[in-house]
C-alpha cells in the first residue's frame, strides 16, 4: 500500500497508561517534506504521540503508517522501523561514556552495519554542517546544552531517517541557547526534511510549520496553517491556550 | 580557627583548591590546601606530637616486652617473610584466576537476571536462586565441600586438585556477590539511555552491550574492588584443605619458632597488596571523570 505523498498517517490512535487515557483517538497525516508542529498544554499527549510513532510505546488501538508501511502491524521488525524514524528528546539523552563522534556513529555502525570509516565520514560531514566539527572528540558532559542538543540532532540525522520527530527539543535549554538549536531545525526544514515537532516555541512554530495541530486532552482539537491557528483559532480551548501563552510573554 | 572541611577559600582565589577533581584519596589532605604554609606547619607538628605520644605510651606499658617478643621479633620476621611470600604466590594464583572467572560468570548471572519478558522467567528464576543460595552459604563450607568432596568421588574426568576446587568454590561464592553489584549498576543506568539507543534502531542486545553495560561497569568499579579484596582475603580459607599457601606456611613457622611473628608478616603482605589496588581504582575513577568533564566551559 503506497500512499502517494504521505510520509506519515496516524489513524484512531489510542494509548493509556494504566487508567489514564493519554491519547483518545488521534487522526492525522504528514505529507513528505512537510513540517507539522504539535502545540498544546503539558499533558495534552504531544510527547506520547511522538513516542508512539517511534514505537517506543506500544499502542492500544489504531494504526500508524510510515511511507506506506503499516508499522503497527504484527510481526514488524521494530528495529528496522526505528532506523527510518529519527527522534530527538527534550533531555538530549546523549551517551555520556562516548565521544561526540562515537555518539553519532553508533547507530550507523551497529544498527545499519555501515563500515566505521564510512560512518565517521558521514558523521564528520554532519558535525561540520552544524558547526560542531571541533567538538568531535569531546565527551557530552563538556558541551553546553545547545551543543549537546545539536549533537543529538546530528546523531538522529546520521541514520538518514525518512522522518524526524522532535520532542520539545529546546525546553531544557537556557534561553540564550535556544536560537542555535532552532536554526539547525530551520536548516533541516529548508532541506526538505519531513518533521513532526512538539514545541512550546510559538513564534518558531508559526515561522517554520506548514501546519499546526493543537492537542487537547488526547485529541487533535484543531489544525490548520499557522496563520489560521494563531490569528483566527476557531475552538474556544485553542483561544484560551494561546491567550495564556501570550500572557506568559512566550509569543 | 580550624581547618575542618567547609572553611571557604580566600575570596578572589578564583578556583576552589579544596575540591580536587574526584580524588577520594586526598580528602584527608584537601582542607590543608586552603590553609597555606601556616596550616601545614601546625598539622605536621600536631601529627608528630600525637603519634609520638601513642608510641611512647605503648612502649612503656607493662607488657610491651612480651608483646614485642611474641609478635614483632625481628629475626623471626626476616626469616619468615621470604618463605611466606613464596607460598603466598599460591594465594595470588588462586585469587587472580578466580577473579577473572568471577568477572565473566557474574556478568552472565546479572544479564540473565535483567532479561525482560515472560519467556525468560526460568532463567531469571535460576539466576535469582543462584545468588540467594551462594550468598547464604559460608565460603569455608563451600571450599570444604568441593575441596574434600569432589576429589573423594574419584570419578573419571573430575579433577582431584584441591587448588582447582578451591578456585571453583571461590568463583561460585563471589560470583553471587558480584552479580548483585553488576545488577545494581545495570539498574542505575537511566531508562532514557535505553530509549535513545532503541530509538536509533539498536537491538536489545546491542543496547546492552554498547550503552548499558559500559556505563554500569564504570559505576560499579569501587564496589567491585571491594568484593575482590574480600575474595583475596578469603583465599586464606583454602588453608582448611591442607594446601600450604600463605596462612598454612605462617602456621608452620609459628610452630617452628614458638612465635606469632609469622602471622604479623603475613598480615603485612595482605596490607601491602591491598592498598595499591585501592589507590589504583581512585586513579581510574578520577581519570574517567577528567576525561568526561575536563575543563569547565570549553
Amino acid at each position: 500500500m503506497k500512499t502517494d505523498g504521505s510520509a506519515l498517517i496516524v489513524e484512531d490512535l489510542h494509548k493509556s497508561f494504566g487508567k489514564l487515557e493519554v491519547l483518545r483517538g488521534i487522526d492525522f497525516h504528514v505529507r513528505e517534506h512537510e513540517v507539522v508542529c504539535l502545540i498544546g498544554a503539558s499533558g495534552s499527549g504531544k510527547s506520547t504521540l511522538l513516542r508512539c510513532i517511534n514505537l517506543l510505546e506500544p499502542i492500544d488501538r489504531g494504526r500508524i503508517v510510515v511511507e506506506g508501511e503499516e508499522i503497527t502491524a504484527r510481526g514488524v521488525d521494530v528495529n528496522r522501523i526505528r532506523q527510518r524514524i529519527g527522534i530527538v528528546f527534550q533531555a538530549f539523552n546523549l551517551f555520556p561514556h562516548m565521544s561526540v563522534i562515537r555518539n553519532v556513529t553508533l547507530g550507523p555502525t551497529e544498527a545499519l552495519g555501515l563500515p566505521r570509516r564510512e560512518a565517521e565520514a558521514l558523521g564528520d560531514e554532519l558535525l561540520g554542517r552544524f558547526g560542531l566539527a571541533d567538538k568531535r572528540e569531546d565527551y557530552p558532559d563538556r558541551l553546553s546544552g545547545g551543543q549537546q542538543q545539536r549533537v543529538a540532532i546530528v546523531r538522529a540525522l546520521a541514520m538518514r531517517p525518512d522522518l524526524m520527530l522532535l520532542d520539545e527539543v529546546t525546553s531544557a535549554l537556557d534561553p540564550e541557547l535556544v536560537a542555535e538549536v532552532l536554526n539547525v531545525i530551520r536548516e533541516l526544514a529548508a532541506g526538505g526534511m519531513t518533521m513532526v515537532i512538539a514545541t512550546h516555541e510559538m513564534g518558531f512554530a508559526r515561522d517554520i510549520a506548514n501546519r499546526v495541530c493543537f492537542l487537547d486532552e488526547g485529541v487533535i482539537l484543531e489544525e490548520g496553517p499557522p496563520d489560521e491557528i494563531f490569528s483566527r483559532p476557531q475552538q474556544e480551548r485553542t483561544q484560551r491556550f494561546l491567550q495564556s501563552i501570550i500572557e506568559a510573554g512566550r509569543m | 580557627m580550624s581547618y575542618a572541611g567547609g572553611t571557604p577559600p580566600p575570596a578572589g582565589s578564583g578556583v576552589d583548591p579544596a575540591l580536587p577533581d574526584g580524588d577520594r584519596g586526598s580528602r584527608i589532605l584537601a582542607p590543608l590546601r586552603t590553609e597555606g604554609v601556616r596550616g601545614v606547619t601546625i598539622a605536621v607538628l600536631s601529627t608528630v606530637v600525637f603519634f609520638t605520644a601513642i608510641v611512647v605510651a605503648v612502649v612503656n606499658s607493662s607488657g610491651w616486652t612480651e608483646i614485642r617478643g611474641a609478635f614483632f621479633d625481628g629475626e623471626v620476621f626476616r626469616e619468615a617473610l621470604p618463605k611466606i611470600v613464596d607460598r603466598f604466590g599460591l594465594n595470588v594464583f588462586i585469587f587472580l584466576v578466580a577473579e577473572v572467572l568471577v568477572l565473566v560468570f557474574a556478568m552472565v548471572l546479572a544479564i540473565l537476571r535483567s532479561l525482560v519478558g515472560p519467556v525468560f522467567f526460568p532463567l531469571r528464576l535460576l539466576a535469582a536462586g543462584y545468588t540467594d543460595l551462594f550468598r547464604a552459604l559460608p565460603t569455608i563450607l563451600v571450599i570444604s565441600l568441593l575441596g574434600f568432596g569432589a576429589p573423594a568421588l574419584q570419578l573419571e574426568g573430575i579433577p582431584t586438585s584441591k587448588v582447582f576446587w578451591a578456585i571453583v568454590a571461590l568463583t561460585l561464592v563471589y560470583s553471587a556477590y558480584v552479580a548483585e553489584v553488576y545488577r545494581a549498576g545495570i539498574e542505575s543506568v537511566h531508562p532514557s539511555q535505553v530509549a535513545s539507543a532503541r530509538a536509533l534502531g539498536l537491538s536489545r542486545r546491542k543496547t546492552l552491550r554498547y550503552v548499558v553495560l559500559p556505563q554500569a561497569v564504570r559505576r560499579v568499579i569501587p564496589p567491585l574492588l571491594n568484593d575482590f579484596i574480600g575474595l583475596q582475603k578469603d583465599s586464606a580459607l583454602v588453608s582448611v584443605l591442607g594446601v600450604v599457601e600463605g596462612l598454612n606456611q605462617a602456621t608452620i613457622l609459628q610452630f617452628e619458632n614458638f612465635d606469632f611473628t609469622p602471622f604479623v608478616a603475613l598480615a603485612l603482605v595482605y596490607v601491602v597488596i591491598t592498598i595499591p589496588q585501592a589507590r589504583f581504582v581512585d586513579w581510574l575513577i578520577a581519570r574517567d571523570r577528567r576525561r568526561r568533564q575536563g575543563a569547565v566551559g570549553v
